[in-house]
């Protein structure tokens, strides 16, 4: 690379790093006060590229990209006021769940008004041209860009430390109880920092159009990049954000300049690993001080009662009974329901009795299912060996992420699950030779003497019945009675000997295995894989079956695994807004039930 | 100034308190005995709305405020200073001492700033230092000048003299015999009456969540 290939890599890196600052400075704040990890935020962004795009051909860029941010703030306000503020008490992850639900409603609201086609943005007027810098040509709107970001965060800056508002925040983000018994509404704090957060995406979102189209798929893309800034900045710190985005941006670009492209889907994921295997609290973060307020205490665990076994077992039979009163669609659908009731537990087994949220299952679900798919086709194995082996391909990945992982905790552990899930994704997006890389690979079949759904069926009924009694036996195991120690107090887990870290990497790899395995038998029922089956939608799947089903129960997942499944399907079918329609749901869900569905039906009992 | 009758509280399914009535009149000093795990931070959270109440009552100035949002409570004029200091570290002094800022009230004592910075005078020399790098007692004087910035009319007191050298605990003691000077109502919760007994004008005695009779 010559000198002035560097400097014009560089300036792209600025430009790049300027956007995404302005979505992740967002995130971070919101996160810092209200300890919400918002899902949406992408979707943010996205909406105000669309309201943007929308707006400058009425009303001419300039005046569209300040109108379409304050657009924006209002909509994360009513967000904030109708949907977050009925559940700041529940669990974290049920907010997790209610922004995912926000997701789905913006993603179709989108669809809807502006259509399934990018469209693409103006140019800015007075910036439409270029400069020359060192000899080559330059976007003025790139440059422009350059100066604003930095430009923000010197105001965010100021805000922040210079005006009451400002310091209330900072307080309120190390201890938000503390702030009220001082007199200080945190409600409107909330809604006032949620405003700001929103308006800061739609701005960074209004102002990359002249860059880029507006499209339906920016939403989940930006919202990974701003968590990996914001993780890798450290959680709640603008400053950390201004140097991650900065240091993310850079990598980036030269990523692509020296056309290393296929790094660049997962190189910030790997940064971030690293940082956080380096500094577990983000370049500037701090370790996260502990949550003020009565404790969340998990009831413990009852071993079923031999009424709930018997129901289980009289369940089982009724399933083996099914294929004589119909071989249609049903079988095809109760198929789906049985492989994702196993990735519900597995996904269930670490984030319930072990304490740990991932928010990339489905790299091990991808990883059995791509073994499969390997074994059979390249490696030319029986399908047979090939699903008793796939296992094996996932637990391998859980042993090596699962070590880096259990070295962190909360948040932070979820996220570097996500980084590992993205890298996963992009090996399996990109390495034609083994996983066929964006078009996957077909004529994943079962052997001949399972080829009939009936057969298939059977064997996917017995497969998973074996597989979730094996876990849930796990659960009241010896093993399963020091991952909960673990859980609920590391400290006096480890003075009674229990090596906290071995058992929870342990539970993380159990969960890896299980979910191998339901990847597999997914690849052979469908007969082909792509790599969606390892995508961020994908694990967040999962997590929705767990949360429907109640975390803290044991079989939770495999109801909420029957529910999602066969929602999804019945209005996935001819419906095209399916995607709101179930994110309608969840949202009902969430209000109705703060305390997670099976949390409801227990305390009702319980009176 | 603050009644507080039949009471009862907890965290989750673990009620911790008991039917508490108590009482402090204006410009009282009274002190809340009892040992570790008696349930005195747990009275004065439940007063300040920080644990919501089962049930009972809680009046300020006659108003009822159980079941009130903390915030609201400590904007009628009732102070909290909580046991485990709370300070914000990565504030300055003179930022903590902001978060607490509230107007002025016609009816009760008003906290300027040179007004705290004399109370306290060891906070003066450190107005622009970090709240994180400070020392226990500096820490106390802190947090009890912040609640002081709110003008309050009646304070909670957890547990102010805890970990402290006995230098700041001598300190301490002045600090709420200034308070009672000025006029401010203080419920004081303590494990020991040797501290209660020098600045206190009576107190209550608390047992497994329950009052002992006076
Ligand atoms: N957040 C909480 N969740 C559950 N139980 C709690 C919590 N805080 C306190 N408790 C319990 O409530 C009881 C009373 O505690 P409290 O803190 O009110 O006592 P205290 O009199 O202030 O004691 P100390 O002198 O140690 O401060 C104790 O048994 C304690 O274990
Ligand atoms: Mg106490």
């Amino acid at each position: 690379m010559s000198g002035s290939a560097v400097l014009l890599q560089f300036l792209n890196g600025l430009s790049g790093a300027s956007a995404l600052f302005l979505v992740a400075a967002g995130l971070s704040l919101i996160f810092g006060v209200t300890r919400i990890v918002n899902f949406a935020h992408g979707s943010l962004y996205m909406l105000g590229m669309y309201l943007a795009v929308w707006l400058s051909a009425r009303i001419g860029f300039w005046a569209s990209v300040p109108l379409a941010a304050a657009l924006v703030a209002a909509g994360g306000a009513a967000v904030e006021m109708l949907l977050l503020r009925r559940i700041y008490k529940a669990p974290e992850l049920f907010q997790l769940l209610a922004t995912f639900a926000v997701v789905l409603l913006v993603k179709d609201l989108a669809l809807w008004a502006w259509g399934p086609e990018d469209t693409l943005g103006p140019r800015a007027p007075g910036f439409a041209g270029a400069v020359e810098i060192a000899g080559r040509a330059f976007p003025q709107y790139d440059l422009l860009l350059i100066g604003l970001g930095p430009l923000v965060f010197l105001l965010l800056y100021l805000l922040l430390t210079k005006t009451r508002w400002g310091i209330l925040v900072r307080a309120a983000t190390q201890d938000r109880e503390m702030v009220g018994a001082l007199g200080v509404n945190q409600k409107l704090l909330f809604t006032a920092v949620f405003m700001l957060g929103a308006g800061l995406a739609g701005l960074g979102g209004a102002l990359v159009i002249p860059r880029e189209p507006a499209s339906l798929e920016i939403d989940l893309a930006v919202v990974s990049d701003a968590f990996v800034v914001v993780v890798v900045g450290g959680l709640g710190s603008i400053p950390g954000a201004f140097l991650a985005a900065l240091l993310i941006g850079e990598i980036k670009a030269f990523c692509i300049g020296l056309g290393y492209s296929k790094i660049t889907l997962a190189v910030e994921f790997i940064v971030m690993a690293v940082v956080l295997v380096l500094r577990p609290w983000g370049l500037l973060g701090r370790p996260q001080a502990a949550m003020r307020g009565p404790a969340a205490l998990e009831a413990p665990l009852d071993p079923p009662s031999g009424r709930a076994v018997a129901a289980l077992l009289a369940l089982f039979a009724g399933l083996a009974a099914i294929p004589a009163f119909t071989t249609g669609y049903t079988l095809v659908l109760l198929t789906d329901v049985l492989v994702f009731a196993l990735f519900a537990a597995s996904l269930h087994f670490m984030m319930g009795p072990g304490g740990m949220a991932s928010f990339g299952h489905a790299a091990y679900f991808g990883l059995g299912a791509y073994g499969a798919g390997v074994l059979l086709l390249r490696l030319a194995a029986p399908m047979e060996l090939a699903l008793a082996l796939a296992p094996l391909f996932a637990l391998a990945g859980a042993l090596v992420f699962g070590w880096f992982c259990v070295r962190l905790s909360g948040v932070y552990l979820a996220m570097l699950t996500l980084a590992f899930a993205q890298i996963a994704w992009s090996i399996a997006f990109q390495w034609d030779a083994v996983t066929g890389g964006s078009n996957g690979l077909i004529g994943v079949w079962p052997a001949a003497w399972l080829a009939s759904k009936t057969a298939f069926y059977y064997a996917a009924l017995l497969v998973c019945a074996a597989a979730l009694a094996l876990l849930w036996r796990l659960v009241f195991s010896p093993f399963g009675y020091a991952l909960r120690a673990s859980r609920d107090s590391a400290l006096r887990a480890e003075a009674i000997g229990i090596p906290v870290r071995a058992v929870q990497w342990a539970a993380f790899c159990v969960a890896g295995l299980f979910a191998g395995l339901a990847g597999a038998l997914f690849a052979f029922s469908k007969g082909s894989i792509s790599p969606e089956t390892l995508s961020v939608p994908r694990s967040v799947e999962g997590l929705v079956m767990v949360l429907l089903g109640g975390v803290q129960t044991l079989t939770g997942p495999v109801w909420g695994a029957a529910l999602f499944t066969w929602l999804e399907d019945s209005v996935s079918r001819g419906f095209e807004y399916w995607r709101a329609a179930i994110g309608g749901v969840i949202l009902l869900l969430v209000l109705a039930f703060p305390r997670g569905v099976a949390g409801f039906v227990r305390e009702r009992i319980a009176r | 100034m603050l009644e507080v009758s039949g009471l009862n509280a907890g965290y989750g399914r673990a009620q911790v308190l008991f039917d508490i009535a108590l009482e402090a009149r204006r410009g009282e000093v009274v002190a809340l005995l009892g040992r570790n795990g008696a349930g005195k931070s747990t009275t004065l959270k439940a007063i300040m709305g920080l644990v919501p109440p089962l049930s009972g009552e809680v009046r300020f100035e006659g108003t009822r405020i159980d079941g009130r949002e903390p915030h609201e409570i400590a904007r009628l004029g009732l102070g909290y200073v909580p046991e485990d200091r709370r300070i914000f570290t990565d504030l300055t002094v003179a930022e903590n001492l902001a978060v607490g800022r509230q107007p002025a009230r016609a009816d009760a004592p008003q906290w300027s700033t040179e007004h705290l910075l004399a109370l306290f005078p060891a906070l003066s020399r450190m107005l622009d230092r970090s709240g994180g790098r400070m020392s226990g007692g500096e820490q106390q004087m802190l947090c009890i000048a912040r609640t002081l910035a709110g003008n309050p009319k009646a304070i909670l007191l957890d547990e102010p003299s805890e970990g402290l050298a006995p230098l700041v605990v001598e300190q301490m003691a002045g600090v709420i015999l200034e308070l009672k000077r000025a006029g401010v109502t203080v419920l004081l919760a303590e494990q020991s009456a040797r501290f209660t007994g020098r600045v206190a004008d009576r107190g209550y005695t608390l047992e497994k969540g329950e009052l002992l009779p006076a």
